[in-house]
């Protein structure tokens, strides 16, 4: 199949609507508030060394905090903010989507701004001002009729600078739930979709520019005095504007809205919920790519109505529990101390997807491996390589100290990227995931854990508090519980790790679906 | 000495740090007055003519303007009252000629067709073709007239006073004569009340009624070139026997080529 002719273009093109949408609103929005902000700033400190100082220093600083890390700071943080809200004003709003990311986006916006803006005021010619004053205008007129219009050639280069920034840096909002241009890219790496990945890279940067000829033609109408041409760049950003809200106009608010992780497994199953929902004539849209800390709060908050996690996740990072129970014990406590947080744990789907320690299963056989207490004796000649956050879960900590695990040395990967390398003997071990497809297409095998160190994973469907008694949601769900058992899950995941039209989530929801038992 | 002076000094002062830029100085001039201002660099003559519209505020002593004391009346007020000439021009380089001689008017609130109108007055009395330079941006012209555009946005509100910041000291000699035969006319047919500043004791006698003289902040001396030539004081005297000592080196030189 030819390049052109993959029909994920297609899909990818039927996802431009929404995703270019909330791509443009949020990065226009805070491109406004950035401005907002950043221009008086500018005026005010043009001619206050110290504060202007201290402001480019400040905006700077902002500028370091990679984008990721700054959108994801903020979500936590409007998060205190909105139940601080909440218990003193009784006013709610949500911290999850477009807030943290236009407030992360807003501030990272500074920056051009404020420093185009102070070099441009200042960098005109002292005399000119003295003429401003001399023919008798006030402060505020050599303002707005010298000061402005003659750094306006540089602010504007400012602004531009800004939105391009803006517009790349929003395809990182993504995980804190924002839909943008990102959702490919987060997407297609996770699923192997090299087409959305390109689909969404393309498409931000021709956004990007567009943006930025549109402000070009702004800039150059202010600048010659042309009102046709400021009147047609302003108008084309209100027409990039009007045109994205366009499609949310249709949408009905009363839509569920499923959420997923960052990973194949999880956007393979919010397609097959989504589905599903659909199916019985519900109203659904999938919300995929959100960050692990971010989407237990986002349903707890409502902002999504359901999702897929696992027992022993919740058990270690909400519940904050560092023993380990039997399987039943701890999915009964679970759902009890969710309960009284109104959210339902509406059951198992059947397969479990847990940490496991994987090698190669020629060098377990040749070094007489087979479970971890073999490893450990190896261990110390051995690599080991996990996902980001492994080595500070207490996962981790709890093999170290039950095993005596020391290794040569440690690396952190992408997760898609581990079985390729410990099947390449790149690295010696890695901690994989029970319930990846990959582990039987690398030749691999995940070593038992006799002193059960690792708790179980129970891959369970969670509702938020607002649909608890929601009962046609649950019976749209019911024909998935306990039905997807641990090797047609690995199925699907190997097939989501294709990189062909079979391998989009929506194709291997339909396909798990078909498996299952529906038709 | 005239009955009512259009400016007054009454014992003024201006330091800026330790340096005493105008010391003491007191200075009267009459309406239809073209006065000169002469002095080196750091003589003091430009902060002098700008503490009359208030661009640089005095330390000490009084100021009037048509009889008001500048302290009493809106800086931005009094400065739209008075007519001032940048040193080359001080144009605003976004704005066309037109809308750079009419901006005090606009200020003002005069209706944009009344600006209009006045503005081709303007053009025409300070002899510049409207077709030709009325939409031109001020990169556009050449420095006389440039500085042609800026006495016509100086004279735009009718003011009765001018004040002139060396206005001719960046142009060629040829277009430097022209412009101030024309301006002095200006000076005359409008009736108005000029200071003007320059370091060039041959222009101050070509052009003006009167001449200050200012050194290190000192009003040396003032009057008409014959009373200054009374003056007691060396570099007063010495200022004016430039121009003639000028003059008779340049006719030797003449006279000796023509004999050859």
């Amino acid at each position: 199949m030819s390049l052109f002719t993959d029909p994920r273009w297609g899909e990818a093109l039927g996802h431009l609507p929404d995703y270019l949408g909330n791509h443009v609103r949020v990065s226009l929005a805070a491109l406004a508030l950035g401005l907002i902000v950043s221009l008086p700033l500018a005026i005010l400190t043009r001619n206050r060394p110290t504060p202007r100082a201290v402001l480019l220093a400040l905006a700077s600083i902002v500028q370091t905090v990679p984008g990721l890390a700054l959108l994801a700071l903020f979500y936590p943080l409007l998060l205190l903010a909105a139940s601080v809200a909440l218990a003193w004003f009784g006013v709610s709003f949500s911290a999850f989507g477009f807030l943290p990311a236009m407030l992360a986006l807003a501030l990272y916006s500074m920056l051009p701004v404020l420093r185009n803006g102070i070099t441009g005021l200042n960098g005109i010619d002292p005399a000119l001002i003295e003429a401003a004053k001399g023919v008798g205008m006030t402060a505020r007129q050599s303002l707005v009729m010298v000061e402005l219009p003659l750094a306006l050639p540089v602010m504007m280069a400012g602004i531009r600078t800004a939105a391009v920034w803006v517009i790349g840096t929003a395809t990182l909002s993504t995980p804190i739930g924002q839909t943008s241009l990102g959702n490919y890219i987060f997407a297609g790496l996770q699923t192997q979709n090299w087409v959305f990945v390109l689909f969404g890279c393309f498409a931000s940067a021709l956004l990007a520019l567009a943006v930025d000829q549109l402000l070009g033609l702004i800039e150059s109408g202010l600048r010659r005095r042309s009102r046709v041409r400021t009147a047609l760049g302003a108008a084309g950003i209100a027409a990039l504007v009007a045109a994205t809200l366009v499609p949310t106009m249709g949408r009905s608010s009363q839509s569920y809205v499923v959420g997923a992780k960052t990973f194949a497994e999880q956007y393979v199953l919010s397609a097959l919920m989504r589905d599903r929902l659909q199916a019985v004539g519900l109203s659904a849209v999938a919300r995929s790519g959100l960050g692990s800390s971010v989407i237990f709060e986002a349903l707890k908050a409502g902002d999504i109505d359901l999702y897929v996690d696992y027992s022993g996740t919740l058990w270690a990072n909400q519940l904050h529990r560092t023993d380990i129970k039997p399987r039943a014990e701890l999915l009964a406590e679970l759902q009890t101390t969710l309960a009284k947080e109104n959210i339902t744990l509406l059951g198992e789907l059947g397969f479990e997807n847990a940490y496991a320690l994987v090698i190669p299963k020629k060098r377990a056989e040749a070094l007489g491996i087979r479970t971890i207490a073999d490893l450990a004796a190896h261990a110390s000649t051995l690599s080991i390589a996990g996902d980001y956050e492994f080595f500070s879960r207490p996962e981790w900590a709890a093999l170290q100290k039950a095993y005596g695990l020391s290794f040569r040395a440690q690396r952190q990967m992408q997760p898609d990227f581990m079985y390729a390398a410990v099947a390449s003997g790149e690295v010696d071990v890695i901690a994989g995931y029970t319930s990846d497809g990959l582990i039987a297409k690398y030749d691999l095998v995940a070593l038992d854990d006799p002193r059960h160190a690792i708790p179980p994973y129970d891959a369970i469907l969670l509702l938020a508090p607002k649909r608890a008694g929601d009962e046609r949601l649950r019976a749209a769900l019911k024909p998935l519980l306990g039905k997807i058992d641990i090797a047609t899950m690995r199925e699907a995941n190997l097939r989501a790790a294709g990189n062909d039209a079979n391998s989009s989530p929506d194709a291997v929801a339909k396909w798990l679906w078909e498996k299952v038992g529906g038709r | 000495m005239p009955s009512r002076p259009m400016i007054g000094y009454a014992h003024v002062t201006k330091s800026f740090g330790a340096l005493k830029a105008v010391d003491d100085v007191s200075l009267h001039i009459a309406e239809g007055e073209f006065v000169a201002v002469v002095g080196g660099s750091g003589s003091g003559k430009t902060t002098l003519l700008r503490l009359a519209n208030r661009l640089i505020e005095a330390d000490g002593g009084t100021i009037t303007v048509e009889g008001d004391d500048v302290q009493s009346v809106d800086p931005v007020a009094l400065r739209r009252r008075i007519g001032y000439v940048f040193q080359s021009g001080g144009l605003f380089p976004h704005l066309s000629v037109a809308d750079n001689i009419g901006i005090t008017p606009k200020l003002l609130g005069v209706p944009a067709a009344d600006i209009a109108t006045r503005v081709d007055e303007l053009l025409e009395l300070v002899q510049l073709d409207r077709a030709a330079h009325r939409e031109r941006l001020p990169d556009a012209l050449s420095g006389g007239q440039r500085q042609r555009v800026g006495v016509a946005r100086a004279l735009a509100a009718r003011p009765r006073i001018v004040l002139m910041d060396e206005p001719f000291g960046a142009l060629d000699p040829l277009t430097r004569d022209a412009l101030g035969d024309d301006f002095r006319e200006l000076h005359r047919k409008l009736g108005l009340t000029t200071v003007m500043i320059t370091h060039d004791m041959t222009e101050a006698i070509l052009l003006a009624d009167r001449i200050a003289v200012m050194r290190g902040g000192k009003l040396l001396a003032q009057g008409t070139p014959v009373e200054l030539s009374k003056s007691s004081d060396a570099y007063v005297l010495e200022l004016l026997r430039t121009p003639r000592r000028q003059v008779e080196r340049l006719n030797a030189l003449l006279l000796q080529s023509g004999a050859a």
